[in-house]
């Protein structure tokens, strides 16, 4: 474990991050549910994340920054969905409701 | 074509999150659409392992399949958790999204398929160190300003959530 030659390709790892990014831009475009949309963001969030371990490798001086910067992208983001729920739930309380249509009285 | 089972691995693995997700964007009650969102987060750090960063693997772990996945039943259960998503329709929102995201996909597989890779490994980015040892050096050492930031950012996040979360007093 200490130096595994990674044989994966690099392409086929960022395609699988290129396709989960668009299922959760999907996700936070069309949910219903604000939770849901949440969780969207979180989904790409982590294929940012899958790139920038892959990427952690490549470059003419590879090094650890990657995966650092993949810590504190998942620092940020539990940072994010704790006062994200938390908004979700004072919303809650005061409409009832977690619909994305119920809270646009802002818009008008 | 030779397969190395770390390849094989990774398409498996591949497979798993990418049908999670699908699941995730087709289930209708939301409870099993946070669990199939637990599946990508495990499924993800699996990812990271085989990559060789088992510290951000297992961190992942931790804090996403651990941590978040629970908060988010949390808030499911606390809001109105029976609650379905209605049966997919083709509305003029749901189109738009759809054509946006398949374009966006096609578009980004494209410029990856053109693209001549480098070949992954050989330098030994540890430096002879285990991963997590090599990565606090790196923390502490580099970074030393951004992580102490980030614990600010997580106390004040704590302390928001909790403000916001707690029932105010005009609302009783």
């Amino acid at each position: 474990m200490d130096n595994p030659v990674v044989s994966v390709p690099t392409g086929s790892l960022l395609g699988l991050a290129a396709i989960l990014f668009c299922i959760g831009l999907y996700g936070a475009l069309t949910k219903r549910n604000l939770i849901m949309v949440l969780i969207s963001l979180e989904l790409m969030l982590n294929a940012v994340n899958i790139n920038l371990v892959t990427f952690s490798r490549l470059g003419v001086a590879p090094s650890l920054d990657g995966q650092v910067f993949a810590l504190f992208v998942i620092t940020v983001a539990a940072a994010e969905i704790a006062v994200g729920l938390a908004l979700v739930l004072a919303a809650f309380r005061l409409r009832k409701s977690t619909e994305v249509k119920d809270l646009n009285t802002e818009k008008y | 074509m030779n397969l190395h089972p770390a390849l094989i691995a990774f398409f498996i693995i591949a497979l798993a999150i990418l049908s999670a997700a699908i699941s995730f964007l087709t289930l209708r009650k939301v409870i099993y659409m946070a669990l199939a969102i637990g599946a990508v987060f495990i499924g993800c750090a699996a990812v990271y392992i085989l990559l060789g960063a088992p510290f951000v693997g297992i961190a992942q772990v931790l804090i996403y399949a651990g941590a978040i996945t629970i908060l988010i039943m949390f808030a499911i259960m606390l809001t109105n958790h029976e609650e379905m998503e209605p049966p997919f329709r083709w509305t003029l929102r749901n189109g738009a999204s759809a054509v946006f995201c398949v374009l966006l996909a096609a578009a980004l597989l494209w410029i990856i398929r053109s693209q001549a890779w480098p070949a992954q490994g050989g330098t030994d980015i540890n430096r002879g160190r285990s991963n997590p040892a090599a990565i606090g050096l790196e923390l502490f050492q580099h970074y030393t300003v951004a992580f102490e930031l980030v614990s600010l950012l997580l106390v004040v996040a704590l302390v928001g959530a909790v403000m916001l979360a707690q029932a105010r007093k005009e609302d009783e």
